[in-house]
């Protein structure tokens, strides 16, 4: 399902006397229908870039990166939106949205961008919210002004609510409590029973052994090491 | 005679003139833009309609003129002179027996004749000036039949009074194509436009002559909802009883007594002579008018 | 699919200056491009050439009409050109009062596109006018004020209502949210925003604010001296921009 063929990335400051920094080569891997891969590695070592990689969020500069029969590395703008809207969802470790909207609405909104019914996308979005103990008085508020572990959990919730066929996880059980960490590890295991293929980040062990099938250390793709 | 040119205007003047009515005519609605001359009146007194009666008149004409329908106010009385003097032509209040008719803000009661020509004076020519102040928009606007705005000012009545309270110089739209001012005159004339008369229009001070040939389709702009309807006064004439014709209020007292009279006078005068006898009239119209 | 825009080698000068060069593109229905820039850049030049309110000296501007399918705007009859703007396009325009009729109420500046393309019935067009504050959040008992009675954002609110009410598919917006404070600006792009998903709206906003395009655009296009230095996803283009200006771009917004 996810496939990176040999991806190198490196980041061109040009106004700091055009120093070019790489920080990728050389990354493969595959992630199969089904399957959980966890990215293990040192922090800085291209965990995260890897990931925003394979989301379209960073431009690699060689190499594949198929999602399905799609090819993230030179598609088109509208079809990486295409991929984000039908196959690929992200979950990072910051929620961004658009001030004012309430939060059901935030969770719901992945289900009517692929065109669902505004009343069957409330209710997900409603169950969700529910199962990761967001107090139903809440709902109705723009999550900017919840706190930091209210809107990861909401971010969980959204990033959740449309079946992806492939998902991306940054730290989605960080700062939760067991009771939180275990709703959102039984999302992870139901997505990957309806046949998701997931990456993720999990600093937290346990739930890394919980829900990953193998793992991948990212470190092998650093320059430097290949150097 | 030899003080003047016949009608006051020289004949190249005269020429240009025609040229822009007849221009007018093959274009009915459109305004046609005209060098207009300084006339011995001042802009606002009719001159724009006073130097299309120059062009038009012969001297076997008959000519008469109504300011909002009465042949004895200022305004006519001076204009009629005016061309009695400088083209020495027959003058006449008597509808009927006029070829060519200078009106300010009327139609003549009487349905006009194939072989008159009703000349209106215009202040202000273009329908849409007061919604769209350029008039290089407005020209473009009627060349490419937008008149979406027109409308807008309708809505703003109907929004605002809660029926359309334009009441007189209620735009038309003429045979279909350009919409057109019809000049101040009440919208209750509105449906007579449509004449066997030639219908001629002069703005002096805004340069334009436009025209209605005889017979051509004039439709007052409407919404479906709000139908036009050409409204007048409910009461009938208390001097002639004529319930058909547009009347004008007249304050008797400070009691709030009130009169309607005919504001076509020689309309009014024409019926009480064939015997009709209104509210306040009596058989001697000395003593009615007293 | 078929393009709905297809931009092809656009150029425009005034005189040896060059307002903008060489901007080609192809916007697809339903998406949302954004061109950033510094004043002066030549985006609002590139908008105005796109949007038929200037010629341009070179190029095709190629609208997928409803009608006669992919037609060259800028060779197309001012009649036929005049007539897009009224229905398939909308302009917002940055200062309320230059896509307003301030001397006319706001049902009527809602309802003078519906007169514009036939509506005849008072009824409808007030009820569509009524309907449409309602979608701008602007109470219906102000439908017959003035927009001079208005604040700053609900004329905006106002010119966005006045654009949409004929469905058009694309709308040419120049700093929407310019001259407004912060607050309406995140009501306005809210708003907006579902505007576009609700009616399946193709949108070009030009603007220098990047918060507003990553909000609002889904593709990115950042204007330099005329010229179109680089374009992709909006996330990508702000997260990780390859040209040296856009680099320096992103680097200078203020963090909050």
């Amino acid at each position: 399902m996810i496939e990176l063929n040999n991806v190198s990335k490196s980041f061109t400051l040009h106004n700091q006397g055009s120093a070019v920094i790489p920080v990728m080569e050389g990354a493969s891997l595959k992630v199969a229908v089904g399957e959980c891969v966890g990215l293990v590695g040192a922090s800085g070592a291209g965990k995260s870039t890897l990931m925003r990689l394979i989301y379209g969020n960073y431009l690699a500069a060689s190499g594949q990166i198929l999602i399905g029969d799609v090819d993230v590395a030179q598609a088109e703008p509208r079809e990486i939106l295409e991929l984000r809207r039908n196959t690929l969802g992200y979950v990072s470790q910051f929620l961004r949205v658009v001030p004012r909207v309430p939060t059901l609405d935030v969770v719901a909104e992945p289900l009517l961008a692929v065109g669902e019914d505004q009343g069957v996308a409330r209710d997900k979005a409603a169950s969700l919210l529910a199962q990761l103990n967001i107090p139903e008085r809440l709902w109705s508020l723009s999550p900017t002004t919840f706190s930091g572990g209210e809107q990861q959990r909401v971010n969980i919730a959204r990033g959740f609510a449309y079946e992806y066929p492939a998902m991306l996880l940054d730290e989605p059980t960080a700062s939760l409590d067991a009771k939180n960490r275990a709703t959102v590890l039984g999302l992870i295991n139901a997505a990957k029973a309806r046949g998701a293929a997931i990456i993720g980040i999990f600093h937290d062990e346990a739930a890394r052994e919980e829900v990953c099938d193998r793992f991948l250390d990212v470190t092998g793709f650093s320059p430097q090491v290949a150097a | 005679m030899s003080d003047y040119n016949f009608a006051y205007l020289d004949e190249q003047t005269k020429r240009m003139i025609r040229r822009a009515i007849l221009k007018g005519l093959a274009i009915p609605g459109y305004q046609v833009p005209f060098a207009s001359r300084e006339m011995p009146m001042p802009y606002g007194w009719g001159t724009g309609g006073v130097q299309v009666s120059a062009a038009t008149l012969t001297p076997d004409d008959t000519f008469k003129v109504i300011d909002q329908g009465a042949d004895d106010t200022t305004n006519a009385v001076s204009i009629r002179k005016f061309f009695e003097r400088t083209a020495n032509v027959a003058t006449t209040e008597e509808t009927d027996k006029a070829d060519v008719i200078q009106t300010r803000h009327r139609i003549p009661e009487a349905v006009l004749r194939e072989d008159q020509i009703l000349v209106y004076q215009v202040p202000i020519p273009e329908p849409l000036r007061f919604l769209e102040p350029r008039e290089t928009e407005t020209r473009k606007m009627h060349a490419l039949e937008e008149y979406g705005l027109m409308h807008v000012k309708l809505y703003e009545d109907i929004s605002q009074h809660g029926a359309i309270s334009t009441s007189y110089a209620y735009p038309v739209k003429v045979e279909g194509r350009y919409v057109m001012d019809p000049s101040p005159i009440p919208k209750f004339d509105n449906p007579k436009m449509d004449m066997p008369a030639i219908q001629l229009f002069g703005a002096g001070r805004e340069q334009r002559i436009y025209a209605v040939p005889p017979y051509t389709k004039i439709v007052s702009l409407d919404f479906e909802d709000y139908p036009f309807e050409a409204s007048k006064a409910d009461h009938a004439c208390d001097l002639c009883a004529a319930k058909d014709s547009y009347l004008d209020e007249v304050i008797l007292d400070d009691q709030g007594n009130r009169m309607f009279v005919c504001s076509d006078t020689d309309y009014c005068r024409s019926r009480r002579a064939a015997g009709h006898v209104g509210r306040l009239g009596t058989k001697n119209q000395l003593e009615a008018s007293a | 699919m078929t393009p709905l825009l297809q931009v092809q080698g656009i150029r425009k000068t005034y005189g040896s200056f060059v307002g903008c060069t060489d901007v080609s593109f192809d916007l697809y229905p339903g998406e949302v491009m954004g061109i950033v820039g510094e004043s002066g850049s030549g985006k609002s030049t590139l908008l105005n050439c796109l949007a038929g309110h200037l010629p341009p000296d070179q190029g095709e501007v190629v609208f997928d009409t409803l009608a006669d399918g992919p037609v060259d705007t800028v060779t197309m009859s001012e009649p036929e050109r005049r007539m897009l703007s009224r229905t398939d396009w909308a302009f917002v325009h940055q200062h309320a009062r230059d896509g307003l009729r301030m001397s006319v109420s706001a049902g009527g500046n809602i309802g003078e596109r519906l007169m514009a393309v036939g509506d005849r019935h008072y009824g409808n067009i007030r009820e569509r006018a009524i309907d449409w504050l309602g979608r701008v959040e602007i109470k219906e008992d102000r439908v017959d004020d003035r927009p001079s009675a208005f604040s700053g954002g609900m004329q905006q609110r106002l010119q966005i209502a006045r654009n949409l009410v004929t469905g058009p598919r694309l709308v040419f917006m120049d700093e929407p949210t310019g001259g407004l404070d912060v607050s309406v600006q995140a009501r306005l792009l809210d708003l907006l925003r579902g505007l576009v998903r609700e009616m399946g709206l193709s949108a070009i906003i030009v603007t220098h604010d990047l918060a507003v395009v990553r909000l609002l655009a889904d593709r990115l296009m950042v204007m330099k001296d005329g010229h179109v230095v680089e374009t992709g996803l909006t996330d990508q283009v702000l997260d990780d921009p390859q040209h040296a200006y856009t680099q320096l771009l992103v680097s200078s917004v203020l963090q909050v």
